[in-house]
């Protein structure tokens, strides 16, 4: 407790020193480079757009922990939804600190930024063009922010219900800094090797998706079953809850995917559709299958299904046409659906099936872009498979191999840590009471 | 007097309450209740995972009727809450040794 307390004043300090630091950048950037700072490239349409997508893209993170925390059980629900609504706040403040510069910072052999745009030194009003040319840099530096954010929320659902709120902290910043932000780096950072390799991933397929269902499968073997799995029912609580939830996720998406071609334009637009597109199919496929082969179509099915086509869409989303969405969209509902209904052979209790969803589906997406992208679509990315070049595909399974090791072993490496230090899991006693009131002392519900 | 609680399905509850108001019987209370018995459980799922839910909601009825009423009161039971298939509960019958009226202090059938 003393020590979360001495962490908390320690974040608030740097805190501090960095916004005193950040405020007197715009000018000694311009000044120190010889430049003078000019904002007319800036295109206000651009602009508007990356604005809005960036606060889409935030919704979503309130969205998940609804979509969340209507699936864990009531005496859960607060420590759910605080796992989600808390990552907004520490990982914005890592990020404004240092995590934008390890994953867009200046180029060190591929592997990592550097720390020159610490505490968003540098970052200023002008466009970068690596990154946005018609944009703020500061404005690319936010909307990016919402997916760090996030990512690490996704992991949770692997976990839920039985993690302690002080190793979930830690974890969170951990992860973080040495998972997410190297792989953007290697992804989207100017240098990064997999992006001068070729691989291409729109909104963050392999970025969001991949890192955080494959850290999510390596959380729930490590963490082990929540107690009474399998033996004692634990239905969702309150999928009203979740399926407004997954409306606020799908809402969120189009500045998700539509906002990650950075201007407002030709490609936002056909990205927004084939982002919808992708859902609606899903949707559709997965309560067929359901239909057919449990007799009966839920409505939790449903919105897994649209969220099971946003996330396998993502990486795919501003590279393909509607009628390819169309297709990744069935195979999207199809595959996860599958994925869901073998995971109790397994015998791994992923709870909230943040692998079965964002990992299967995230790897799907990546792989369909080496089949149906198109440089009609959009002239900057590549043609995949169907279009000739299958040397795409095969850039697209090595990005997926080394992104899925790499975040696999070291996730498993820091719950090993931190269970070390301060224990990853609940009591026995806390589990059974509930995360709400053994970890934050509150209720959901009072009746 | 006779106490009789049957457990029902939830859906034959005005049927039930109807007709043993017309027949006489003055007052019930009435519970949300879950339980099992030959019926036993059902299967739920969510996302691919089974789980059995082992108890079902009924209804729990109390009433308590003079020695005279009992008998016609639990025949009426039986025909508004019978669907002849599996789960449709039970019937228990006790004898009551006294009944008092809070407001009045009435006591006996008088009370009930």
């Amino acid at each position: 407790m003393k020590r979360l307390i001495g962490f908390v004043v320690l974040l608030c300090v740097i805190a501090m020193t960095c916004t005193v630091f950040a405020e007197s950048t715009p000018e000694t950037v311009g000044a120190s480079n010889g430049q003078v700072v000019n904002t007319s490239k800036v295109d206000t349409g651009d602009t508007a757009w990356v604005l809005i997508s960036t606060a889409l893209v935030m919704l979503m993170t309130p969205g998940l922990a609804l979509f969340y925390g209507g699936m864990v059980r009531r005496k859960n629900v607060l420590g759910t939804i605080m796992q989600s609504f808390i990552t907004i706040a520490i990982i914005s403040v890592q990020w404004i600190l240092f995590g934008y510069s390890l994953s867009f910072g200046p180029d060190i052999n591929g592997i990592i930024g550097g720390l020159d745009w610490i505490g968003l030194k540098g970052v200023g009003l002008s466009p970068n063009p690596d990154y946005a040319a018609t944009v703020p840099h500061i404005a690319f530096m936010i909307y990016q922010a919402m997916f760090a954010v996030i990512t690490p929320a996704l992991i949770a659902g692997a976990f839920a219900e039985r993690m302690k709120f002080s190793a979930f902290l830690v974890f969170t910043i951990l992860w973080s800094t040495l998972v997410y932000d190297p792989v953007a780096h290697w992804v989207w950072g100017t240098g990064g090797w997999l992006k001068k390799m070729g691989t291409l991933d729109f909104a963050g397929g392999i970025v969001v998706h991949i890192t955080s269902g494959i850290s999510a499968l390596a959380a729930a073997l490590f963490i082990g079953r929540r107690k009474g799995y399998m033996r004692e029912p634990m239905q969702p609580h309150n999928l009203p809850m979740t399926v407004l939830g997954a409306g606020l996720l799908w809402f969120g998406w189009f500045g998700f995917n539509a906002g990650s071609t950075l201007s407002a334009g030709g490609l936002s637009a056909m990205t927004f559709v084939v982002t919808h597109t992708a859902a609606v199919s899903a949707t559709l496929i997965w309560v067929i299958i359901e239909w057919l082969h449990r007799g009966k179509p839920t409505m939790f099915g449903t919105v897994t299904g649209a969220i099971a086509g946003l996330a396998t869409i993502t990486p795919a989303s501003g590279f393909v046409g509607p009628m390819p969405a169309l297709v990744i969209g069935l195979f999207a509902g199809g595959v996860c659906y599958t994925a869901l209904n073998i995971k109790g052979k397994f015998g791994y209790d992923d709870s909230l099936d943040a692998f079965g969803v964002h990992g299967v589906g995230g790897t799907l997406g990546t792989i369909a872009v080496g089949f149906f992208a198109e440089k009609l679509i959009n002239p900057s990315g590549s043609d995949g498979l169907f279009f000739g070049n299958p040397n795409q595909l095969y850039i697209q399974g090595i990005s997926i191999i080394s992104v899925a090791v790499y975040s696999f072993l070291a996730t498993l490496i820091l719950f090993k840590l931190i269970d070390l230090v301060i224990g990853i899991r609940v009591s026995e006693e806390d589990e059974i009471a509930g995360l709400d009131i053994s970890q934050h002392e509150e209720s959901g519900y009072t009746l | 007097m006779k106490k009789i609680e049957a457990i029902i399905k939830p859906f034959k509850l005005d049927e039930v309450k109807d007709a043993l108001h017309e027949m006489g019987v003055q007052g019930m209370t009435v519970t949300e209740v879950k339980g099992f018995g030959r019926q036993k459980g059902h299967i739920e799922v969510y996302r691919g995972t089974e789980f059995e839910v082992k108890f079902i909601p009924k209804i729990k009825i109390e009433i308590v009727v003079p020695d005279a009423l009992a008998e016609k009161a639990i025949a009426t039971i039986i025909e508004k809450a019978k669907t002849e298939k599996i789960g449709d509960g039970k019937i228990f019958v006790t004898t009551i040794e006294e009944v008092i009226r809070i407001r009045t202090g009435e006591k006996g059938d008088a009370a009930i």
